[in-house]
């Protein structure tokens, strides 16, 4: 254990935690806009899935990351209107139309797959950038300031939503929405727009989280290359209480165990590479089960708004 | 006058029952347009799905074996849904049933077959209640979002899927060949479900699934918890009025969810596969879903819905090697059955509401 300790693998396991976060931060802070107006959006991992994989074929084709990064936001953006048209117009029970985007996802996103592409195939995806003078601080420098734009795109988002949230005309009727829909029309918001905004919004944000593992992080496309991150963001909402702060604490939480066991497995600790796996879907659970704070959800959370209901 | 308003009712009961259905012509033209846009002919390859479908008697079995899992665990999802939880842990619950009924079968081999396959058949769906029971015992204690809950008890149970059959539990012939395929060892041959057409793989099980969807049907309907679950499924706030304590019935319909997806795990070990492998789930938690939402969350309405979505499975096979369109396209097209299943709910329920003020 050793040669666990030492400076050099230490700041490697938070490059890489940080890196790790990029796509939970944007896949769930995507999902507070759309859960604190009073939506859920389960269909996260699918739009991820399809983000991941019209970003890498964009880029691939165009030879431009850019392209494809405006792809994944696109098709995000779609995913998360057709999100918006069930759950909003249609008012159909959320968590399973949910399920059904999230299976529409991952079965498109293979079927592409395999019907554009031979095999896995990589890509160079979008290179660190250092940031000057900070980028030169000894140790630190290269820890925390030579990441590509993406990382720090999803570091920014932070603040940046937390701002809209609360303390933006905007965000105030996006909480309003989702704590009190009636209220909220009466005072003249239209409900069903917000939710339009919003969910759309987290669609888009999903499909960047997508773009993030194909050409930020991993560089290439898989058939379910997440493997579950969308839910797994999905819960980062709760165990964040609705907060993005809350949100990015538990994201960092999560890519920090998530670099430490791929560490362990690189340095040949000898520890069951299965079992190594399950652990950041156990913490999950975990997680969910002791951050259930009733009073931070929105009231309006997965109830489909009906005017003149009362 | 009784008798109109009677027909009425049975109208708008027909009714309902053919709204999902609607669902499915929707999702194949969506289907045909995708298809076009992959440069393939909608026509040959919806023809060639329908042919593997149902092109040859053993197409036809091939049909009903798939629609064996997707009914057991479609009624898991019935109940679970009655009780207004939603369990997508179906994949996870086929995993654990169907290594617990390995496990017990392979480790108790010598016992005679009269004991050893229903006590297969018992440990596989009460491995399945368990893992069932984990996620509705964590909401009904402390509100954990089931969905989310279950979803990580899948991820869960696969891993600890690959660990036993690539450790523990791997074929020592495999060792003894180096080739080391993640699979357990062969069955004995007393706990083998009995085929019904021989040359085929249609086993007993199919039986006992239809079986199983009518004693879902009585409990639901007939007993007094299984109308204790669908109240609290209804209205959970009158329910608990009525002096129901709602938490404690919503894990028992999660648990009975995840019972009957064990079973269909273990029903799938010892009909088709005979051991235990990798990918032995092969989707039927999610497929299941469809299922049962297409069969109007009815148990007696899934026995059809299952078939039809196990021919599908089958002949997505058939399409892929035939005109080479991916077997993915037909989970495409499942997800946009359940999107537009759900969504046309809403019909369903303004009729009920305009029916109720005009009544």
């Amino acid at each position: 254990m050793n040669d666990l300790f030492t400076i050099p693998v230490i700041l490697g396991i938070i490059y890489s935690g940080l890196r790790l976060a990029t796509p939970y931060l944007y896949a769930s802070i995507g999902e507070a806009f759309v859960q604190n107006s009073g939506v859920y959006n389960l269909g996260v991992d699918g739009i991820m899935l399809m983000g991941a994989f019209s970003g890498f074929y964009v880029g691939m084709k165009t030879g431009n990351l850019w392209w494809g990064l405006l792809a994944a936001m696109g098709v995000g953006l779609l995913m998360g209107l057709l999100m918006a048209v069930v759950s909003v117009t249609l008012k159909a029970e959320q968590g399973i139309s949910g399920i059904g985007l999230y299976m529409f996802g991952l079965g498109l996103s293979s079927l592409l797959f395999k019907k554009t592409m031979t095999g896995v195939e990589s890509i160079s995806g979008f290179q660190p950038v250092r940031i000057p003078l900070l980028g030169n601080i000894p140790y630190l420098g290269d820890v925390l300031f030579n990441h590509n734009l993406l990382v720090y795109g999803a570091f920014l988002l932070v603040p940046l939503a937390s701002f809209i949230l609360y303390k933006t005309p905007f965000g105030l009727m996006i909480r309003a929405v989702g704590q009190n829909p009636q209220a909220a029309d009466t005072l003249g918001i239209n409900v069903d727009r917000i939710r339009y905004i919003t969910v759309s919004l987290g669609g888009m944000l999903a499909g960047i989280a997508g773009a993030s593992l194909s050409i930020s992080l991993i560089n290439l496309f898989q058939e379910n290359m997440t493997s579950g991150m969308g839910f797994i963001a999905i819960a980062l909402v709760y165990f964040g209480s609705w907060r993005p702060w809350g949100i990015m604490g538990g994201a960092l939480l999560f890519s920090f165990v998530n670099a430490l066991q791929l560490w362990l497995q690189v340095l040949g600790v000898n520890f069951p590479y299965d079992f190594a796996v399950m652990l950041p879907y156990a913490m999950t659970i975990l997680a969910l089960a002791i951050s259930v704070r009733r009073a931070a959800m929105p009231d309006a959370l997965g109830k489909p708004f009906e005017r003149g209901e009362f | 006058m009784p008798q109109r308003s009677e027909i009425k009712r049975i109208l708008n009961q027909v009714f309902e029952a053919i709204l999902p259905i609607m669902a499915v012509p929707v999702a194949l033209i969506i289907g045909a347009l995708i298809l076009l846009l992959l440069r393939a002919n909608p026509g040959v390859a919806f023809s060639a799905l329908v042919q593997g479908a149902v092109g040859s008697t053993f197409s036809v079995t091939q049909t009903l074996v798939k629609a064996t899992p997707l009914l057991l665990v479609g009624l898991g999802i019935t109940i679970a849904f009655r009780g207004g939880v939603i369990n997508i842990g179906g994949e996870g619950q086929i995993i654990v049933g169907a290594l617990s009924a390995t496990a017990l079968a392979l480790s108790f081999s010598q016992w005679p077959g009269v004991v050893l396959l229903p006590l297969c058949l018992l440990v596989g769906t009460l491995s399945g209640a368990l893992w069932g029971a984990v996620p509705g015992v964590l909401k009904a204690r402390l509100g954990v979002n089931e969905i989310l809950s279950t979803i990580m008890m899948n991820a869960i149970a696969l891993q600890l899927s690959n660990y036993l059959l690539r450790g523990p539990m791997i074929d020592p012939a495999e060792i003894e060949a180096g080739t080391r395929i993640a699979q357990s060892a062969l069955l004995p041959r007393q706990v083998w479900l009995p085929r019904l057409v021989p040359q085929t793989l249609l086993h007993a099980g199919s039986i006992l699934a239809v079986v199983m969807a009518i004693l879902v049907y009585i409990f639901l309907w007939r007993t007094t918890i299984g109308y204790r679950i669908r109240a609290v499924g209804l209205n959970p706030r009158a329910a608990r009025y009525a002096g129901i304590p709602v938490p404690i019935y919503q894990a028992l319909a999660i648990t009975l969810g995840g019972a009957f997806a064990g079973l269909a795990g273990a029903v799938e070990v010892m009909g088709v596969q005979r051991r235990m492998l990798e990918g032995l789930s092969g989707g039927y938690g999610f497929s299941g879903i469809v299922a049962a939402l297409f069969g109007n969350l009815h148990p007696l309405g899934t026995v059809p819905a299952s078939v039809l979505f196990g021919g599908l499975l089958v002949g997505a096979d058939k399409m892929q090697r035939a005109v080479q369109v991916p077997s993915a396209f037909v989970d495409t097209l499942m997800g946009l059955i359940v999107l537009f299943v759900v969504s046309s709910r809403i019909w369903a329920v303004r009729r009920a509401r305009r029916r109720e003020t005009y009544e």
